[in-house]
């Protein structure tokens, strides 16, 4: 019965190259949200001005390691203004929640203030009082006093050991030391990534208001379920209880995606208090209060013949954890698929520090795993002098080497030919130091990346109202990356409307549900949902042209009628030529409504629940016949400054294989995001960790440094990527993790390439060059 | 809460007047000011705001040098067309200080006063030695974190860097300062650590800088600075050189040189052994690269900073190669 068909199968080419309207899927829309950032009318989770509100400042732990003996609450409780100190002995008791992947928790209760110390920075009390500078003031009279002991400060510590292996991270086919052991040529190097910091825009915070049993919360997330889940579980209320609220995000990186120790504070402040309570962590907060990347040491051993062809890789890496929580970071993940070897072994340690619990940072474990394999490939380019680009396809993997599965789409070997068509890779020298510009060095680097397809969950309501616009509503979020818009024009195309008249609502938990927003998975799965919504409110929308009798095409008798741009017609356009808002004014509606997930049938209410509030249930990435992944390839110049060790970028090209592109402006716009975040991976990004009080130092954006527009050249990407129905509904992969993957060793190969020397330890600080 | 007063200055005298109260603390721009109250290291009673104050923001240049009011403007000295053609190093070096926004906001009297970068003594409630912050309570840098620390200028109190642009191109060209009546070169203003790494400036209670005077000159007009760093913008310098030359006119003999150190000294770190080593001779690579090496003479690292002795000659040797190309 519907007409309205998205061409997917005759879209040749992922972009809007085939001549697609701005609006329509594919299009290069610009954000729908723009307007409402830039003017400042967007309001952010803690610009809410609620009655009564009042604001909690936290303390926290300068030592690393020990107990908390006594705090000395009574001068901050004597200060002005101050309503409450809470501290480990006064706080309500909160039951544990279970972790995202919903695991049972164990049944204690979970203090979100800490007294027995595992890192510099643990939150150990809190105070709140009638306005902000009261309590940052009263929070400076909280007298702590500690038990101190000896702390672990980081990998390279004498005391950390060799941690624990992960078994689930172990992977191994062929026999890998023997044919590392005969293989004609053999490397093997260490590289290590520092710990680094997402560093978004908008610190975290919230606003936490209770009215009975029911607890709002404004705080800027990437996964409002999940949270939601977590403060119930907390408060031993139900889910339905909470309501989260996340309209605008500015920037989450990974970091945004679970409810933390800091928002049960506020949340607890705010039910002991009876009074909204508002929490921002300082700049310096969010370096402690969560985790950014864990640091990581891999060694990659690689034997190969005369050619370059690989007969063995042997992986080991170890990232570092916290002293009570786990965060493995998959560091064998593009080890272990990006090259064809007969012979393979990965496996991976955790060690314990006295550092908060390493987070999701974009792209984790591929990211740091492509830091370790495309130098080590770099390194066998030189070891066995053939091209790096060269033996990067000497070595193709065909199919999956790990899951032994065809990819469902791999356009590397497109990506590798476009960005070297367009980089001018031919005309690379190919010795080291051979290409001078004054002073300057320049360096002509190479490496390839990839990210799996994470697939999961979601649902959205699409409504078609009296006036002929549509309305899109889902829990699921935009932090940036342009939800709203690429939703908009989906529902746009689907219903048949200008995507003006689409409004899309999102960022409520009251709305329909949506797994996280993390490892690309949010456009694949919220279009599919939008889409499958649109598709059958578009059908009741037609159903009712044809069958109710005051429709003005009841008459007609047609089996079809096409939408398009708002208006509704017959397809041969023999009949009557009505608006949608004309349509529903004569059948007597006021809406039309319809609701659409992308769930397997028959899902109980549990299952729905267990998907959209934890991700037990996401789809592996290689379930089925296929092994699924967006791919690219970067090329870099560097210029390197001998006499000072400064290395400057000058020139990036990347392709990319992200499937079907939903809307190419802003997939350039997040992978162009990614690649500068790579660029500042590279060069400049490192938690820097006093050794003595294991505390980080350059705890702020003054010397934490991310790269400003000075330091990033103009970036040109090109969309390789073919749809991919394996992949998602309408056929994109993911784009936001992607194209950080594969930065670092391109750039750390480009300065090789500049300087002979091969910097195994990020990031490529002048110091290190000189 | 800590309750401070706020008062606008009307004039000069009054401003120093309410500055020589205890706990008065002048307020400019305020980029460093509230920047260090928040970190809780500045913590005044009062703050005496001097930016209504009238005719302080000037800039007058001639033959004769520069007056540049302590009120002006980071963004319009680096501006100034007069500044920019007579003076190159002081425009380059106040243009790549700080961020737009900032340069923009701070003034000339405040950027000389910023203080140390060293991320000990910006936080007290972690760290609580500092000596500079606390005399006597020790040093947390010294077996920490260095990699911003002096390499020049130190002692056993102190190793902080001072981390000034404009002040580095000051003192290579002789610039004085005038602190009311009293009139002061630069050089002499910024005080070495020794055992009072506290007392930073030769300031008293109830002085005010006004003005600083820039003498002219052949080398000043001929003159860079150069600023190296990790990140392209808005970060501080891993070293810098200030530097001016002037030629005989055979046009290879260096008549006059003055040479200036940034991001690697306790204070501003004039480096006249370079200086005296190249006058007369002719302007040669060889002989530029050796005698730069004498600007870190004395050095001392630890640890982390090492590197800054290497760079540092480096950065001299370009910048007054570079300005030996330019006719
Ligand atoms: C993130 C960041 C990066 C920066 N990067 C750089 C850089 O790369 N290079 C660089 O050179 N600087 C840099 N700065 C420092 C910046 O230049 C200074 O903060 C600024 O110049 C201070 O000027 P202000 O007018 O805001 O001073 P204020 O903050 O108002 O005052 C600073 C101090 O000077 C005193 N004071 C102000 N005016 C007078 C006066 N007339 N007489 C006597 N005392 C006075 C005040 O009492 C106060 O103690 C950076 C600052 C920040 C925050
Ligand atoms: S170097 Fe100076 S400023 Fe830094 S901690 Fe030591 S005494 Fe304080």
């Amino acid at each position: 019965m519907t007409v309205h068909n998205i061409r997917v199968g005759q879209s040749k080419r992922g972009d809007a190259s085939d001549g697609t309207l701005a609006e329509a899927i594919g299009g290069r829309l610009s954000r729908v949200d723009g307007p409402a950032k830039i003017t400042g009318a967007a309001k952010y989770a803690v610009e809410q001005q609620l009655e009564g509100l009042v604001h909690a400042v936290l303390v926290e732990s300068t030592i690393a390691s020990g107990k908390v003996r006594v705090i000395d609450a009574a001068a901050a409780e004597a200060a002005p203004g101050v309503l409450q100190v809470l501290t480990p002995d006064t706080i309500i008791s909160l039951k544990t929640a279970a972790d995202w992947f919903g695991t049972p928790p164990p049944d204690k209760p979970y203090c979100p203030l800490a007294r027995d110390i595992t890192f510099s920075g643990q939150h150990v009390a809190a105070v709140v009082a009638e306005t902000f500078e009261q309590a940052v003031a009263a929070a400076a009279l909280v007298k702590v006093s500690y038990d101190e002991t000896p702390s672990i400060v980081d990998l390279s510590d004498g005391k950390a050991g060799d941690g624990i292996p992960i078994d689930a991270m172990t992977k191994e086919w062929g026999d890998a030391s023997t044919a590392f052991a005969s293989a004609p040529v053999r490397i093997c190097a260490a590289y290590n990534t520092p710990r680094e910091y997402q560093a978004p825009m908008e610190p975290h915070g919230l606003v936490a208001r209770w009215e009975g049993d029911h607890l709002t919360v404004w705080e800027p997330s990437q996964w409002l379920d999940g949270m939601a889940r977590t403060y119930a579980e907390w408060f031993g209320i139900p889910f339905g209880n909470v309501r989260l609220v996340s309209p605008y995000i500015g920037g989450g990186f990974g970091s945004k995606a679970l409810a933390l120790s800091h928002g049960a504070v506020a949340a607890c402040a705010a039910r002991m208090l009876r009074r909204p309570v508002k929490l921002v962590m300082t700049r310096p907060q969010t370096f402690t209060g969560y985790g950014g990347r864990a640091a990581t040491r891999q060694t990659v051993t690689i034997g190969a013949d005369r050619d370059g062809v690989i007969q063995s890789i042997v992986h080991r890496g170890v990232n570092e954890t916290s002293m009570d929580g786990m965060w493995v970071e998959p560091l064998g993940s593009v080890t272990s698929i990006m090259y064809a070897t007969p012979n393979f072994s990965s496996k991976q340690n955790v060690v314990r520090v006295n550092s908060v619990v390493p987070g999701a940072m974009r792209a984790p474990g591929e990211n740091p795993s492509a830091f370790g394999i495309e130098s080590a490939i770099d390194e066998l380019a030189y070891e066995v002098g053939i091209d790096p680009l060269e033996i990067r396809l000497r070595n193709y993997a065909e199919q999956d080497p790990h899951a032994k599965k065809a990819w469902s789409t791999r356009q590397l070997r497109e990506a590798f030919a476009a960005g070297a068509e367009r980089f001018g890779w031919a005309r690379r020298s190919p010795e080291p130091r051979s290409m001078r510009d004054g002073n300057q060095l320049i360096g002509w680097g190479v490496a390839a990346g990839t990210y799996p397809v994470r697939r999961a969950y979601g649902e959205a309501v699409v409504r078609i109202l009296a006036d002929g616009s549509v309305e899109v509503e889902s829990s699921s979020i935009d932090m940036g990356q342009g939800t709203y818009t690429i939703l908009a024009q989906t529902a746009a195309e689907t219903v048949g409307v200008p995507a003006d008249n689409v409004v899309v609502k999102l960022g409520d938990s009251r709305f329909p549900r949506a797994g996280v927003t993390g490892g690309s998975r949010l456009a694949g799965v919220m279009t599919g949902a939008v889409y499958k919504a649109a598709t059958s409110a578009l059908d009741q929308l037609v159903g009712l042209a044809i069958s109710d009798p005051r429709s003005p095409f009841h008459a007609l008798q047609a089996n079809t009628l096409v939408v398009a741009n708002g208006r509704i017609a017959s397809p041969r356009g023999d009949g009557p030529d009505v608006s949608i808002a004309e349509l529903l004014n004569s059948v007597g509606r006021d809406h039309i409504e319809a609701k659409g997930d992308t769930m397997p049938a028959n899902s109980t209410a549990e299952d729905r629940y267990k998907n959209y509030t934890t991700i037990a249930m996401s789809v592996p990435h290689t379930e089925g016949d296929y092994s699924r992944h967006s791919w690219c390839a970067h090329f870099i110049e560097v210029r390197v400054d001998e006499d000072f060790g400064t290395v400057r970028v000058s020139r990036v090209v990347s392709a990319l294989d992200s499937g079907r592109l939903y809307n190419p402006k802003l997939a350039e716009s997040q992978w162009k995001g990614g690649i500068i975040m790579g660029i500042g991976q590279a060069l400049l990004e490192e938690g820097i960790v006093d050794r003595r009080h294991g505390r980080i130092v350059n705890d702020n954006l003054a010397d934490y440094l991310v790269p400003t527009n000075a330091d990033i050249p103009d970036i040109e990407v090109i969309s390789v990527g073919i749809p991919d129905l394996h992949a998602s509904v309408l056929g994109g992969k993911g784009v936001g993790e992607l194209a950080i993957v594969g930065i670092a060793p391109a750039i750390a190969n480009a300065v090789f390439h500049a300087t002979g020397k091969r910097i195994r330890d990020l990031p490529i600080t002048l110091e290190k060059l000189i | 809460m800590r309750d401070f007063s706020y008062l606008r200055a009307g004039s000069i005298d009054t401003a120093r007047q309410a500055a020589a109260l205890p706990g008065a603390m002048l307020l400019a721009g305020g980029t460093t000011l509230i920047d260090l109250a928040k970190c809780g290291v500045a913590q005044p009673d009062t703050l005496v705001d001097i930016t209504h104050l009238k005719g302080l923001d000037r800039i007058e240049i001639g033959e004769h040098g520069a007056t540049i009011g302590a009120l002006a403007k980071m963004s319009h000295v680096a501006d100034h067309a007069d500044i920019k053609s007579r003076l190159p190093a002081i425009s380059e070096a106040l243009w790549q200080a700080a961020s737009a926004q900032i340069r923009n906001m701070a003034t000339i009297g405040g950027n000389l006063m910023q203080r140390t970068r060293c991320p000990y003594f910006r936080d007290p409630a972690n760290f609580s030695a500092c000596n500079k912050r606390q005399p006597g309570s020790g040093c947390s840098a010294i077996g920490g974190v260095t990699r911003g620390h002096a390499v020049l200028g130190t002692s056993d109190a102190c190793i902080a860097m001072y981390p000034g642009d404009l002040a580095t191109a000051l003192v290579a060209f002789d610039a004085a300062m005038h602190l009311g009546e009293r009139k002061l070169l630069v050089d002499d203003f910024f005080l070495l650590p020794g055992s009072t790494p506290d007392k930073e400036h030769a300031i008293e209670p109830g002085e005010m800088i006004t003005a600083i005077e820039i003498p002219g000159s052949a080398a000043a007009r001929r003159s860079t600075y150069l600023k190296i760093r990790d990140r392209q913008s808005y970060e501080f310098a891993a070293a810098s050189a200030a530097v001016g030359l002037e030629l005989e006119a055979d046009g290879r003999t260096i008549r006059d040189l003055r040479v200036a150190l940034g991001g690697v000294a306790t204070k501003p770190w004039r480096a006249r052994a370079v200086e005296d080593a190249l006058k007369g001779k002719v302007l040669e690579p060889e002989a530029v690269r050796a005698a730069s090496q004498l600007s870190v003479e004395g050095a001392v690292d630890h640890g982390a900073n090492h590197y800054k002795i290497e760079l540092a000659p480096r950065v001299v040797a370009r910048a007054i190669l570079k300005l030996g190309e330019t006719a």
